[in-house]
């Protein structure tokens, strides 16, 4: 288990210095980073000292060691479009999006996991039918045209929810969240919605092939005749049985909820990192992509870390085979 | 694949095989499949028709007046103009006309897209596969890592840079080369990936021991011997692939970082119509949105049914 676990963390820490180059590379070759620095009319002597100063002419492996260690400090320099400190506009505006992808996690899982269930255990009923034809348009439905069919719907027509923005938040330290005011739990619906949908059609249709699976193997019979209950059956023996999958697929979908709260974000006008990321590709605000891609870098290998560790906890199977080549059986 | 060996024969020939093959018989029987092939075809033609088919010309300034601007549609509307079947936005574009040049710019940077990804899929992963060792190594490497973020998001990094690299009055000249790469570039793993374990079992086998033999070159081993043998599974991720690269697209557009709206595709239609639906002109955004979704529908609906056909576990 060891061994697995500090290889796992090798990989992740190749990933994050291959994202941490990439990064590196467009922060210093893609547009000029003195050019965010100084007027129109700063002269080229001038310039020249400020590039010297700042280690611009500096070998480029020094000069990426030198970005690496300032990002593990969080320091991404100023943006180019607001002259600000990267860190602080990502830091101030990352709760709406954790707390967006959060919602839509939570919705995903609470929804798509109990239809998938049901759809598993009465493959043949009509409801299911009609929630598996759902599930695939539900799929094929871009996010955005979702989320603005239920803008349409919902503030537009029925006028229930709000169509943009959080509500009102209430600050935590440096944390705004607005999950404990009504307006803002209200203005966090539809993007939830939104956002989750997509991973609720996904985790339905893994839990029921899953379940579809399980039901049809031995323990399963023999758990029958022993007489268990339905409910000991289904929940206790089956679908514990499809966590796994269901784990390594809600892991690695948290990662792209993230990356689709950009858009999410830009059809509610949520102000979150994703329109942040936006804004600054629609700039060419170099500084902002970059110290985006290496926060979702790193929040993606920490998942898919998490997600590792988890099939220890859920799998017994793995934990046994640790201990057996530790145990030299 | 029954068929596979009849490319070289006359087309009657060819015809008749194809008739006769499993995946003809597959087709026919799955009536969802060939109501979806229909819909894709319909799409395709009418939206490729569009020059002449479309009763206005919604991009050409000098044939729009503003006072035809935000009808409703006719179905809906006592308001609506039979000339405007579907309504017209608020430069009084006909949406109908717009759908259809609209759906023919997606389909070309779908299409398109999915050919980048494919070239560069299929490249490196012959490379990879027939070489091994340290090209593979780094090849595979990088794709392990593009393919740890989502698709849309590479997409978007590299359109950022090019708007980084050229400045913003040149880049909407060249918008729609900037997206297809950026779509293409974001795909290119599955294909590499397929590709590779394909050449990898290949590769040792005598047809391509003998062709080493008689000394051809490995380029030539690896586009006339090896690739023929792997058209099968990269048609399928194609196939798959042509429904995410049209929603990646409209995503994009939608986004305001895709296709300008001098040169609307579908997305960039919705997006424009987005503006508008607050004050209740849904149509405007509806109607492209619907035509989306059926394409995407239509085109995944075939590319499951061509994965299951093409799956020999399954046969």
């Amino acid at each position: 288990m060891l061994a697995f676990i500090l290889r796992r963390l090798a990989q992740s820490i190749a990933v994050l210095l291959t994202v941490g180059l990439v990064a590196f590379f467009l922060f210093r070759y893609v547009g000029d980073p003195i050019n965010g620095m100084v007027g129109q009319d700063t002269p080229a002597q001038e310039r020249e000292e400020l590039r010297t100063k700042l280690g611009l002419n500096d070998p480029a492996p020094i000069q990426f060691f030198r970005f690496i260690t300032n990002a593990a400090e969080g320091n991404f320099g100023l943006s180019y479009r607001t002259s600000e400190p990267v860190s602080r506009l990502i830091l101030e505006r990352l709760p709406a999006t954790l707390e967006l992808s959060f919602c839509a996690a939570v919705f995903a899982l609470c929804i798509g996991v109990p239809m998938g269930v049901y759809t598993g255990l009465h493959p043949r009923h009509w409801t299911s039918r009609a929630l598996q034809a759902i599930s695939l348009i539900g799929i094929s439905l871009p996010t955005f045209l979702i989320g603005i069919l239920l803008i349409l719907l919902f503030s537009v027509i029925l006028h229930w929810l709000p169509s943009f923005g959080r509500g009102d938040t209430v600050q935590i330290g440096w944390w705004t969240t607005g999950l404990l005011t009504w307006s803002g739990i209200k203005a966090l619906i539809l993007p939830s919605i939104t956002l989750g949908l997509f991973q609720l059609t996904l985790l339905m249709r893994l839990v029921r092939s899953e379940m579809l699976e399980v039901m049809r193997t031995d323990y399963i019979k023999f758990a029958r005749a022993r007489g268990l209950t339905n409910r000991a059956i289904n929940f206790g023996h089956a679908l514990k049985n499809t966590l796994v999958p269901v784990i390594t697929v809600t892991g690695l979908q948290l990662g792209s909820l993230i990356a689709f709260a950009i858009v999410t974000e830009t059809v509610f006008a949520w102000p979150g990192v994703g329109q942040l990321f936006i804004q600054s590709v629609q700039f060419a605000d170099i500084p902002v992509m970059a110290a985006y891609l290496m926060m979702i870098g790193l929040l993606f290998v920490l998942i898919n870390l998490t997600v590792d560790l988890l099939y220890f906890a859920v799998d017994p199977r793995l934990r046994g085979a640790g201990l057996a080549r530790a145990g030299g059986h | 694949m029954a068929d596979h060996s009849a490319d070289r024969s006359a087309l009657g020939d060819w015809l008749h095989r194809a008739a006769d093959s499993d995946i003809w018989w597959s087709f026919k029987s799955s009536s969802l499949t060939v109501v979806a092939a229909a819909a894709t075809l319909f799409i395709v033609v009418v939206a490729f028709l569009s020059p002449v088919l479309a009763p206005h010309t919604p991009f050409d300034p000098a044939t729009l007046s503003l006072s035809d601007g935000l009808k409703p549609p006719v179905l809906v509307s006592d308001d609506g103009d039979w000339s405007f079947p579907l309504g017209t936005d608020d430069q009084g574009r006909d949406v109908l006309s717009s759908i259809m040049y609209g759906t023919r710019l997606s389909l070309e940077v779908g299409f398109a897209s999915v050919v980048v990804a494919m070239l560069i899929g299929i490249t490196l992963g012959l490379v990879s596969g027939y070489f091994g060792s340290a090209v593979d190594a780094v090849i595979m490497r990088i794709a392990d890592v593009q393919l740890t973020f989502p698709a849309i998001l590479v997409a978007l990094l590299i359109d950022g840079v090019v708007r980084g690299l050229i400045s913003v009055q040149r880049h909407d000249e060249v918008a729609i080369f900037v997206i297809v790469g950026a779509i293409g570039l974001s795909f290119w793993v599955q294909y590499a990936r397929t590709v590779r374990g394909s050449v990898m079992v290949e590769k040792g086998k005598e047809y391509v021991q003998a062709a080493r033999v008689i000394g051809l070159s490995p380029v030539l081993i690896m586009v006339r011997h090896v690739l023929p043998n792997v058209t099968g599974p990269v048609l399928v991720i194609a196939t798959i692939n042509l429904g995410l690269a049209i929603i990646t697209e409209a995503t994009l557009s939608f986004l305001g970082v895709g296709l300008p709206s001098t040169e609307p595709s579908l997305g960039t239609l919705i997006r424009i119509g987005n503006e508008l639906l607050q004050s209740g002109e849904w149509w405007i955004t509806v109607f492209p949105g619907i035509t989306l979704a059926a394409l995407v529908l239509a085109v995944n609906l075939l590319g499951d049914w061509l994965r299951d056909a093409l799956n020999p576990k399954l046969r």
